[in-house]
Formats: structure tokens, C-alpha cells, sequence
């Protein structure tokens, strides 16, 4: 290993900018007479706009331009589209109500876009948009998930009766239900999975300029994958031609899902350019984030685990109504089926499972993919389950985990609901995990806890990922809408120096550093003679961007297949330039070797040797050192590993403080430690966040945000966590080159139920029988009360 | 109504017209084209617009500019000593990868500073974590926010920042 190489804790190169300032985001951008855009949205879950007058607002001052509705039909423009079709149980694709860019004629959740200003100024515009008129005939919402489906509840689409988007399903249920029959314990449970909200410290934010004398538009956005941003914009919504539109998106202050899909805002600034003949920013302030980027997870679900007499798991069936909110996002319906379902064998052997899924839409924000997608509720659903039946079988719950684990042996693994496992070892995982928590110790510490008034609880969660989505043809089956493979191009210039173009996108993950590190190492180049490009359509042949885990996996492979090529012409070079046969050229360390003798050729020469063509095999090899690939991926990769939480809790209060936190991982092989290390940190407290304090809570009356502030909603904070203990055990992928799985979701995946397992537990001596998420003080002192009141009765 | 505002940002003497409704963060991002202080939210919670005004850590967000008047300001523009060295708090939020999307990190580092100086260069865990009630951050989980700035205490005492 070089101490810039694979597995080197290299710091990050894109650090100084941001620590000094001079980071990019768009808006930062400065843009000569740029306008800037507000967007007026509905005060109304459900409405009619009887009227819009824009009169007064247009004769404010500093207005350049007001768009509604209106404006973009008289355009013809196209409405936003969900990428992925889900097929029914009966073999029909999910319904697709229509997703205007701007509110039509009416209104589907609070913060619908109904209007856009354009001003000199933001407070000019913000001023007029508070001067337009709005005359609203408003109708009863439907806001509560599990009642969406039930008869009489109001409609969100003409397109969905009865609120129902698809109602899809995966296994046989008769099996399922043989198998129950015959158990000798159904271990059954009803959860909720908490909806979320991203918020990304970064508020999205678009920029557009038109360009009249070539026709080309330029769209700056806070994307996570600008080349489908604007192949969205470009084939369904907007019709500019995709040459005619450059997508870029500089530095981007963090995403989690929230950033991979087209939105509203970015599509009318875009289009708006070129009417209004002068650059558009706009930038999300915090409320609209809270009420306009797609929220995560929010599931209504129940389960049953049927287990043999020794809790050998026969069976598990699971029923489960997914929330989509009021429109159908861009990668909505794949959440909670192919990302969800698929992964409900989780690390165990359950021969047998069938999920039925319901996807209802609601008069709330739109849902979709966040941190894990699917997969962490998946695990919520297995983790919590599993807990609970070793609590009722009276086992210990690592016991019982590990009686159920897939073995290695088993590895390719077929689980019941269609994914092939291609690696793992679970065991030596849980073995290291309660190593490093000190899982024999832990009843002496509940001991001495209780003597402090406090409750302790331990809590397990081990959970299976599917990450780095693959194949395109598997994807393409499922009703995915895209290809799932990564580009890669490295282009040397003549002096030695090499950009690294990638389709991914990094919006924190440091993948200026990481890929870095992987062309450093195999091709031998100084790491600070590097620049890793990313984020821009005129730059990069295409990309399909960063989301689910996949940058290193599958876009670090395309870059592992770009420096296959570039060894290969360089080999072709440097036989001609050592007078050698091709066959006996080797490539080592930065150097070009006749195979057996002294004589090399440094890459650095070969290179520039490509660029000044005088002495060079021109009748054979093309100049020039720059190789593109394109990497499609055998399969998904499969991360997993355990985490144990323990908790402490305050009776009086019902305060849980979370008072430490392990996490032993498989990511596969480690490029840099330090970078994974952060992104498991980051991981586990969102599903810290997710298990203790955050919730997206609507009335559920008149579909008001109720926690569309960060004084409404419980964001971590640096005292709510612990510092984490980490650990790793590697069986390295094995159909990858890097032989890397992903680490960018895990922590997010594991901690919800690991948390929530120790809650439990700790309050399982005072009869508590289960506490929805988030534990906050106030669920956790009531459901403490419930108990007591239950047992004195 | 517009007004005159003139104040010292990182040493230099700037002025510029203001409506009076306009903030400092604005002023700075958007008269000084300074965009290194950022804004993430409207509610004074998350802590990205953090500046120091006349030896004082500031949300930039909820001061006016001209409330700044005649102030000396520092912004995150404004901490290093020279373009190849940074300060202490900087080195050890590279050295300790307590950044990750960038996007809270000015805040970050500007509220850390000022929590290293008002505890006179000395921190534990547990202070550090309560200090940070005010500067959000989605990324990191916060583990090595607080490595770093416990590293950096004793590297600024050193140092004589």
C-alpha cells in the first residue's frame, strides 16, 4: 500500500476549499443581471384555484415576470415523471396521475407551486408574491396513511380511485401460509415507520441562463445526478434537445435522496430563462426545503414471523401501505417494492416470505428515496421482529440471530424474494460487534444504571444492503426507466498530469479523493497530479450520478476499466519506444518494463510520447491518452453488518440518551478508511434522528406541516450522540474490480432498529410492550404510563 | 429605504447601500460577493452563517448589516494565515475529516474557535457537544467535529490564536 494508494487514510483534497471558503455552490454563483425567482405555494393541503390575479403583483416594483399555472399550458410543457413502473399484482402498471410543473387548477399539499415571481431583487419578489390573489375553494384532505385506502376518504387524483396507486405483492402467499400453519411461534408485529424529511444542510437552489445567439441553456442545480436531470428535462418535460441543455451541479451541500429528483423549481427556472431573457436564481429557504423536498420512508406496516420449535424461522409475511404523497416522485414506486420487499430475508436463512405492498397516495408532500431507500425500513421491519420473538421465546437475541444467519458456506446466496447475495460471513461480524461493545459487561452496567435511577437497554440490529443498483437489463425487467452503469474517462494531458472524468457525483462522499486514490494506485500518478471532474453534462460523457450507494462500486469500477485501456495503448507505446514486443511489455508502479531485462520506460514519457508523435507506432496506435469506459455492474453489491445501541432512560422524563453505539461492517475491500469511517458516523445518527427525535408530522385535519422548522423538527445535535466504535470484517465482492461493496447507507440502514431494540429492552422490566418511533420523551413517558395503568388494573 | 453601511471584514475596510431590512449574511454574500458564510436555514438554528463581530460569534442571519456598522468582522474568508497554511481549527478539521459536503463547515469552525477561546483552550467531549447546540450538521454525525476540535484547542494555544 503507497501512502496515497488503496487503503490509505488520505485526506481529503477537496477540503481546503471548503474550509477556506472558496467552495462553489450554486448559490454562490455570481451571474452578471441575474433575476431572482419566488415561488408563491399553496397555504391548502387540497383545493380549487377558482382565480389567480397577478395584476397588483405585477405592477410591484422591481418585477420582471410572474408565471402560473396557465403559462406553462399555454407552453405545452410536459409534467414531471416517475422514472420507474411498478407492475400491480395483477400485472398492471401502478397508476400516474398526472405532476404538473405549476398547479393547474388545483392544489394537492401544502407548499404546491402556484405561482413564480421573477424580480430584480428576492425580497422584491418575495413582496410580490404576497400581493397576488388567490382565490381558493378549499376541500377536505386526505392526510392520514392508514386511513388513505379506506372508503370515503377524499381523493387526491381522478386517475387513482380510491387514493390507490398499486397494490403489488412478492411470493406465494399459500406457501407462506402453509409454513404458519405448521409454526410452532408466530411472533407478530405492527409498526409505523416514521416519515422523515432530508434536510440536507445545502437548501436546493437552481440557476439558468439562456444563451440567444446559440440557443443553449445552462441549468446550475443542486443535483445528485445531473445527466438525468437533464435527460428528464430534455425528454419529458421541457423538450429542450439534450445538446441545447448543460446540466451542472458544482459543489452541492449534501443530498441523502433528496437531491436525485427532478423538482418543479429547477424545471420553471430553466424554462423561465430564456422568456425572461436574463439569468434566474432561485434558493429554497429552509420552509420550503421542509415543505417541498421529497420526505422519506413513512410506512404503516404488519408483520408475522412463524418460527419452529428450536426459533428456526420458517416463514415471514409482511403487509405493508407505503405513503407517496401527493404526486408520484421521480423514483417513488421502486422505494418501497424492488427496495423494500426484496430485502426482507435480510442475513437469514427464512425460506419462505411474501410482502404485500400498497402504494396510496395522500395530500402531502411527495415521497421518495432518502438515506437506504427501502432498505432501511426493511430492516426496521426484520430487526424489530426478530427482537421481539427472541424476547418472547426468552432466547438471547444475538443467539437467536445467529441460529437463523445465512452460512457462508450458502454464499451465492438465491434468498426467496429474488436477490442472489453474491458474499458475506455474518457471524465473525456480530462476534466482532459484541466484542467491541462489551456485550458480556452489559448486564453489570444495566446493574449499576438502575442504581442511578436509570434504565438501560441493549439493542442488536444486523442488516443486509442492496446497494450499487445493477444489472440495467435485471433493472430494465423490474421497470426501471434508466441504465444502471457508471462512465468513466481518463484523459492525461501531454505533461503527465490526469483528469478523472466520472458520471458519479459527490456531494460530501470525497470521491475527489477516493477515486484519486484508485488511478494513483494503479497507474502509479502522483495523487496531487490528479483532478477528479464530476458534476457537469458538457463535461462528462454521461453519467447516471450518486444515489444508493453505488459511486465507488460501480463508478470506481468504470474508472478501474478506463485505466485497463490506458495501460493497454500505453503498453502498445512503450514496446515501440524500447524497441520490445508488446507481449513482453509488463506495467508496474508507474513504469513500463520489458519483461527479464533492465530496460523501462516511465508512463510520464509514454504519455507525452502519445501527445509529440515524432518516434511513435502512428500506422498501429492512435495518439493521444485518453479512455473512456462504461461499467455495468453483474450484480447489486451486498454490504452488511451489525450494530449494538445501548441506551439509557430516564423514568421520570422519559428521556433516552443513546450512551454507546458500535458498528462492524463488511463494505468489502476499504479504499480510505477515514472517508468510510465518516460516512458510517453520519449514517448512524440520521437513523439516531430517525429512532429518537424526527418526525414529519401533518395535522391530520387540514394537512398543515406541523414541523416545518427546525424548531418543530428534532434534528440530531452533536449532544444527542456519542462517539461510535467501529469495526470491519472484509469478504471482498467478487464481481467487481475493486472488490468494494458500498458504505454511503449502512448507518442509516442498521441504527433505527438497533436503537429502538434497545429502548425496548430497557423498558421491557416495566411492561412496555412496544413504542413507536421516534421515542421521544413524551412517547416514551406515555407509553411508560400505559403500562403502569395496564398492569395495575 | 436605502442606507449606508461601512464596516472592517477580515481587515478590510468595506462599505456598501442596504435596504435596512437587509441582513449581515446578505451584505457579505451578496454587496461583498463573500459566499464563503452560508445561510441553511430561517430560523437562526443551524449555525452555517456563523461570523465573528468585534470578538463575538454571530449568526450572520440574525443581525442586520446595519446593526454592523463600524463593526470588525471575520468570516471563514478571513481565518487563514497565508494561502498555503490554515489555522489551527482548519488543519484540524482536515486532519481529523470532520467535513464532508462543506456546507455547515464555515459555521462550524467559526463557532468552534470561539467555543476554544471562551473555555480558555481548555475542552472535554461533553462540552464540546453541548457548545455545538447551535451549528447543525447532517453529514459527519458529529464524531470527528468534536475530534477535531478537541485537537485543536491545544494547537491553538500553541499557535497564539
Amino acid at each position: 500500500m503507497t501512502e496515497t494508494g488503496i487503503g490509505a487514510r488520505v485526506h481529503r483534497k477537496e477540503d481546503k476549499r471548503f474550509l477556506t471558503g472558496t467552495g462553489r455552490y450554486v448559490d454562490d454563483l455570481p451571474l452578471a443581471r441575474a433575476t431572482y425567482a419566488y415561488f408563491l405555494r399553496s397555504p391548502h393541503a387540497h383545493a380549487k384555484i377558482k382565480k389567480i390575479d397577478t395584476t397588483a403583483a405585477k405592477a410591484m416594483p422591481g418585477v420582471v415576470e410572474i408565471f402560473t399555472g396557465k403559462d406553462t399550458a399555454d407552453a405545452k410543457m410536459g409534467g414531471l415523471i416517475c422514472g420507474w413502473v411498478v407492475k400491480d399484482k395483477n400485472g398492471e402498471p401502478h397508476k400516474a396521475p398526472a405532476h404538473p410543473v405549476m398547479a393547474l387548477d388545483t392544489v394537492r399539499y401544502v407548499g404546491d407551486t402556484v405561482a413564480m415571481v421573477v424580480a430584480n431583487s428576492v425580497d422584491e419578489a418575495k413582496d410580490a408574491a404576497e400581493a397576488i390573489k388567490v382565490d381558493y375553494e378549499v376541500k377536505p384532505a386526505n392526510v392520514d396513511l392508514a386511513r388513505a385506502l379506506d372508503k370515503g376518504t377524499p381523493e387526491v387524483h381522478p386517475e387513482a380511485p380510491g387514493n390507490l396507486i398499486y397494490d403489488w405483492e412478492i411470493g406465494v402467499k399459500a406457501d407462506v401460509d402453509a409454513a404458519f400453519a405448521k409454526a410452532a411461534h408466530v411472533t407478530k408485529l405492527d409498526l409505523v415507520n416514521n416519515r422523515l424529511i432530508p434536510n440536507a444542510m445545502e437548501p436546493r437552489a437552481a440557476a439558468a441562463e439562456y444563451d440567444k445567439g446559440t440557443g443553449n441553456y445552462t441549468l446550475w442545480s443542486t443535483s445528485q445526478n445531473p445527466h438525468v436531470l437533464r435527460l428528464i428535462l430534455s425528454a419529458f418535460v421541457l423538450g429542450i434537445p439534450e445538446h441545447k441543455l448543460r446540466v451542472v451541479a458544482p459543489d452541492v451541500g449534501g443530498g441523502f435522496g433528496s437531491k436525485i429528483f427532478c423538482y418543479n423549481e429547477e424545471t420553471m427556472v430553466c424554462w423561465a430563462a430564456s422568456r425572461v431573457g436574463r439569468p434566474i436564481k432561485w434558493t429554497a429557504e429552509r420552509a420550503e426545503s421542509f415543505m417541498t423536498d421529497a420526505h422519506g420512508r413513512d410506512h404503516v406496516t404488519h408483520a408475522e414471523l412463524a418460527m419452529d420449535k428450536d426459533g428456526k424461522f420458517l416463514a415471514l409475511k409482511v403487509e405493508t401501505i407505503a405513503n407517496m404523497g401527493a404526486y408520484l416522485s421521480t423514483f417513488s414506486t421502486a422505494v418501497p417494492t424492488y427496495l423494500y420487499a426484496t430485502l426482507l430475508a435480510g442475513q437469514y436463512t427464512t425460506p419462505l416470505i411474501y410482502a404485500n405492498v400498497k402504494a396510496a397516495v395522500t395530500h402531502t408532500a411527495p415521497v421518495d428515496a432518502y438515506r437506504g431507500a427501502g432498505r432501511p425500513e426493511a430492516t426496521f421491519v426484520i430487526e424489530t421482529i426478530v427482537s421481539k420473538a427472541a424476547a418472547e421465546l426468552k432466547m438471547d437475541t444475538a443467539e437467536l440471530r445467529r441460529k437463523n444467519f445465512i452460512p457462508k458456506e450458502a454464499f451465492p446466496y438465491q434468498t426467496p424474494v429474488a436477490l442472489q447475495y453474491d458474499s458475506g460471513n455474518y457471524p465473525p461480524i456480530i462476534d466482532e460487534a459484541m466484542k467491541i461493545a462489551d456485550y458480556k459487561g452489559f448486564e453489570a452496567r444495566r446493574a449499576e444504571a438502575k442504581k442511578r435511577g436509570k434504565l438501560r437497554g441493549i439493542g442488536f440490529s444486523s442488516y443486509i444492503e442492496a446497494c450499487g443498483l445493477a444489472p440495467s437489463q435485471v433493472i430494465g425487467q423490474l421497470g426501471g426507466g434508466v441504465g444502471q452503469w457508471e462512465s468513466a474517462q481518463i484523459k492525461f494531458n501531454p505533461t503527465g498530469n490526469v483528469q478523472v472524468i466520472t458520471g458519479s457525483h459527490s456531494h460530501g462522499q470525497g470521491h475527489e479523493t477516493t477515486f484519486a486514490q484508485l488511478v494513483s494506485d494503479k497507474l502509479g500518478v502522483p495523487i496531487e497530479n490528479i483532478e477528479v471532474v464530476h458534476g457537469d453534462t458538457s463535461t462528462t460523457t454521461f453519467g447516471m450520478g450518486t444515489y444508493g450507494s453505488r459511486s465507488l462500486a460501480v463508478g470506481g469500477s468504470a474508472i478501474m476499466k478506463a485505466t485497463d485501456k490506458i495501460i493497454a495503448k500505453g503498453k502498445k507505446v512503450a514496446a515501440h519506444l524500447m524497441e520490445a514486443d508488446v507481449a513482453d511489455v509488463e506495467f508496474d508502479n508507474g513504469t513500463f518494463k520489458v519483461a527479464g531485462t533492465d530496460k523501462n520506460v516511465p508512463l510520464a514519457q509514454v504519455v507525452f510520447a502519445a501527445y509529440v508523435p515524432h518516434n511513435y507506432p502512428l500506422a498501429e496506435v492512435e495518439p493521444g491518452m485518453d479512455e473512456n469506459a462504461f461499467y455495468d455492474p453483474a450484480n447489486f453489491v451486498y454490504p452488511a453488518g451489525t450494530q449494538i445501541c445501548e441506551v439509557e432512560i430516564d423514568p421520570d422524563t422519559g428521556v433516552v440518551e443513546v450512551v454507546a453505539h458500535t458498528a462492524v461492517d463488511d463494505f468489502g475491500n476499504i479504499i480510505n478508511p477515514m472517508i468510510v469511517e465518516g460516512q458510517v458516523h453520519g449514517g448512524i445518527v440520521q437513523g439516531v434522528g430517525q429512532a429518537l427525535h424526527e418526525a414529519a408530522v401533518y395535522d391530520k385535519d387540514t394537512g398543515q406541516l406541523l414541523s416545518g422548522s427546525y424548531m418543530d423538527y428534532r434534528m440530531p445535535r452533536a449532544e444527542d450522540v456519542p462517539s461510535f466504535k467501529l469495526g470491519y470484517k472484509v469478504t471482498p465482492c467478487p464481481h467487481n474490480p475493486l472488490g468494494v461493496k458500498g458504505c454511503g447507507e449502512a448507518g442509516a440502514i442498521a441504527a433505527p432498529a438497533a436503537v429502538m431494540n434497545a429502548v425496548h429492552d430497557a423498558l421491557a422490566p416495566l411492561g412496555v410492550k412496544h413504542v413507536e418511533m421516534p421515542a421521544t420523551p413524551l412517547n416514551v413517558w406515555q407509553s411508560i404510563q400505559g403500562a403502569q395503568r395496564a398492569a395495575a388494573e | 429605504m436605502t442606507l449606508s453601511v461601512a464596516m472592517t471584514v477580515n481587515g478590510k475596510a468595506v462599505s456598501g447601500k442596504v435596504e435596512a431590512r437587509t441582513l449581515l449574511v446578505q451584505f457579505l454574500r451578496e454587496n461583498l460577493g463573500m459566499t464563503g458564510t452560508h445561510v441553511g436555514c430561517d430560523t437562526s438554528q443551524c449555525g452555517a452563517c456563523v461570523v465573528d463581530v468585534d470578538g463575538k460569534s454571530i449568526k450572520s442571519c440574525t443581525m442586520l448589516a446595519v446593526q454592523a456598522e463600524g463593526t470588525k468582522v471575520t468570516t471563514i474568508e478571513g481565518l487563514a494565515p497565508s494561502a498555503d497554511k490554515l489555522h489551527p481549527m482548519q488543519e484540524a478539521f482536515r486532519e481529523n475529516h470532520a467535513l464532508q459536503c462543506g456546507f455547515c463547515t464555515p459555521g462550524m469552525v467559526m463557532s468552534a474557535i470561539d467555543m476554544v477561546k471562551r473555555h480558555n483552550y481548555k475542552l472535554d467531549e461533553a462540552t464540546v457537544r453541548h457548545e455545538l447546540e447551535g451549528n447543525l450538521c447532517r453529514c459527519t454525525g458529529y464524531h470527528n467535529i468534536v475530534k477535531a476540535i478537541l485537537a485543536a484547542a491545544p494547537a491553538m494555544k500553541a499557535a497564539g490564536v
